[in-house]
């Protein structure tokens, strides 16, 4: 069974579609890119993925269960996390915190234990220490620990919000454009990065992305979207010479 | 549990023990008299406000500016609850009375605030500080227009309850929890959620529920420090809970910093003092009040502390980190 399953997605915006039939599966461990020129759906897409739209047709389903109508949070619940196409970092917060929020989920003290400082507060806060910053030390960034991380290099930063959504140990995770405003340097430390995730974590990948280079380079499947609809699928070499990708690219 | 955690609670539970026993024993000799007793009970009281508002403004990032209205809601909850309890149960201790007054008062006001919170969180920014202005507003029309609170004439025959010796632990207790909550896992979810909200739910966390559960207990916390006022005075009028109530609050919040406790402390004893300190300029008591906080926000926008607390070891890392740069300095 695909990890996840999507069937004839659509969502129309008064008069408009924005995203009409859109299909996809999704095994495990893949790795699939979702590109496009401006304004062709990506994001509308990864918004409905989300749980930020409600689409007007059509089911999504993570492991067989249906997220269609779930809360963000429930979503990440379920093992979807994203990340955002402008970095959302909690900012004025230290990098360790900002991984510490992702895990929430993994400490069990309830809100008394919490105020009170009972025994299970001090164990289960010492051991979220110990795994947030052993997290971190998985993507070289322990040593940035306690800095804010509105002061992280930029590349840093979408590291940091790379490394926070898997922090949510997820099934799948959704990067939005993860290259924008980088310069090929940091383009190819992010390509380290997901080559690091892919080796380290049992996990598949969506990505969408502007870049040719660092689509055609890591994703082992593309799906190509025009107005919403879907005009290609296939590996990075098929779609690369499929006459109606480069039409919509370079025109005619 | 680590040694250093153990070893600055002590040293701020021994400080806290210390400055009671220093106003205690100013008590006894009568350095500090009635009227400079009424005004550190103000001070306290108005840390319980502020401290609380903190919660739901620093904290949680949400703009309210109707806290006033809860305090006046647990204001006239724990003062008719007393003034029940002392014709029904009048053998009950004082501080038995005290303790179950504020207890009733925090939950009704929590759920007011629950109430309030639920519509009012969906709106953020202005909105949510129109309509919190709205909500408290109304809080205290309601009251003035009922008849078991003594409407505009206001609510008398409350017990004198509130000492300062209670009033001090009380507060000394509320700190504490607002300190521990935003300093737990919970804690961090309402942070997160001032940080960026689409964020935090993107990570999973719940914001719906700890937006309201924010609100619920900093309208708790105000809920009680309302009763502590009512105790005090032993008389209230609706009109003390006003639209300028609520910004008085806020200003100390602001001035003191938004995300930080020890901030609002600093600024709600500097704030309660400097009215009275300044009564002798008279007429230009508000003129130098408003300078005062102009000046401020010129110089510290974003408060006395920011978002950090004050702390005893911060103060000694600095002096140690002085101290050894000197010594590198005089080496070179």
């Amino acid at each position: 069974m695909a990890l996840l399953e999507v069937t004839d997605l659509s969502i129309q915006f008064g008069g408009l579609k924005a995203v009409d039939n859109f299909n996809l599966t999704i095994d495990e461990h893949e790795l699939v890119g979702l590109i496009g020129p401006n304004g062709a759906g990506k994001t509308t897409v990864f918004n409905m993925l989300t749980g930020v739209y409600l689409p007007t047709e059509g089911d999504i389903k993570i492991d067989g269960e249906s997220i269609v109508g779930k809360k963000p949070y429930e979503i990440v619940r379920c093992g979807a996390a994203r990340t955002f196409q402008n970095i959302r970092l909690f900012k004025d917060l230290s990098v360790l915190d900002n991984i510490k929020i992702a895990y929430h989920h993994e400490l069990n003290y309830s809100t008394f234990e919490g105020i009170f400082r009972l025994p299970r507060y001090w164990k289960d806060e010492k051991t979220a220490h110990e795994n947030c910053l052993a997290f971190l030390d998985i993507f070289d960034m322990g040593d940035y620990a306690s800095i804010q991380a509105k002061n992280l290099p930029y590349g840093k930063q979408r590291k940091l919000e790379i490394a926070r959504a898997l922090a949510t140990k997820p099934k799948i995770l959704m990067l939005d454009e993860p290259a924008a405003g980088m310069n090929p340097k940091e383009t190819h430390e992010l390509m380290d990065t997901i080559q690091l995730i892919r080796d380290k974590f049992d996990i598949a990948i969506l990505l969408i992305e502007h870049d040719m280079h660092l689509v055609m380079g890591i994703c082992e499947r593309i799906v190509v979207l025009d107005y919403g609809k879907i005009i290609a699928k296939g590996t990075p070499e098929e779609t690369r010479n499929n006459p109606d990708v480069i039409k919509v690219y370079l025109g005619e | 549990m680590n040694k250093n955690t153990i070893k600055s609670y002590l040293v701020n539970f021994l400080a806290v023990i210390i400055i009671f026993a220093l106003m205690k024993l100013l008590m006894n000799i009568g350095i500090i008299n009635r009227y400079y007793q009424g005004i550190i009970v103000f001070i306290l009281i108005n840390i319980i406000l502020a401290a609380s508002l903190n919660l739901a403004t620093g904290f949680l990032g949400q703009l309210t500016l109707g806290h006033a209205g809860f305090m006046a809601a647990g204001a006239y909850v724990s003062a008719s609850t007393a003034i029940m309890i002392k014709a029904n149960f009048g053998w009950l201790p004082n501080i038995a009375i005290l303790l179950i007054s504020l207890i009733i008062a925090g939950i009704i006001s929590a759920i007011v605030g629950v109430a309030i919170g639920i519509p009012a969180l969906r709106l953020r920014g202005d909105y949510l500080a129109i309509i919190t202005l709205g909500f408290g507003e109304v809080i205290r029309v309601i009251i003035n227009n009922i008849r078991f609170t003594g409407g505009a004439q206001g609510l008398t025959g409350i017990p004198r309850i509130s000492t300062f010796d209670n009033v001090f632990w009380i507060t000394v207790l509320i700190v504490f929890i607002l300190y521990t909550l935003t300093h737990s896992r919970q804690g961090r979810a309402i942070v997160s959620i001032r940080e960026d909200e689409v964020a935090a739910e993107a990570v999973g966390v719940k914001t719906t529920r700890f937006k309201v559960m924010g609100f619920a207990i900093a309208a708790s916390f105000a809920g009680i420090g309302g009763g502590l006022y009512a105790h005090y005075i032993a008389f209230l009028d609706p009109n003390t809970f006003n639209f300028m109530r609520s910004v008085e609050i806020l200003v100390i919040v602001v001035l003191g910093g938004m995300g930080s406790l020890t901030g609002s402390i600093i600024a709600a004893i500097v704030l309660t003092i400097l009215p009275e300190a300044l009564r002798s300029f008279a007429d230009y008591r508000l003129l130098l009040y408003s300078f005062l906080l102009i000046i401020m926000m010129i110089f510290r926008p974003a408060g006395l502390l920011g978002t950090s607390e004050f702390s005893w070891k911060s103060i000694y890392d600095r002096y140690k980190y002085r101290k050894e740069s000197i010594i590198k300095r005089e080496k070179a």
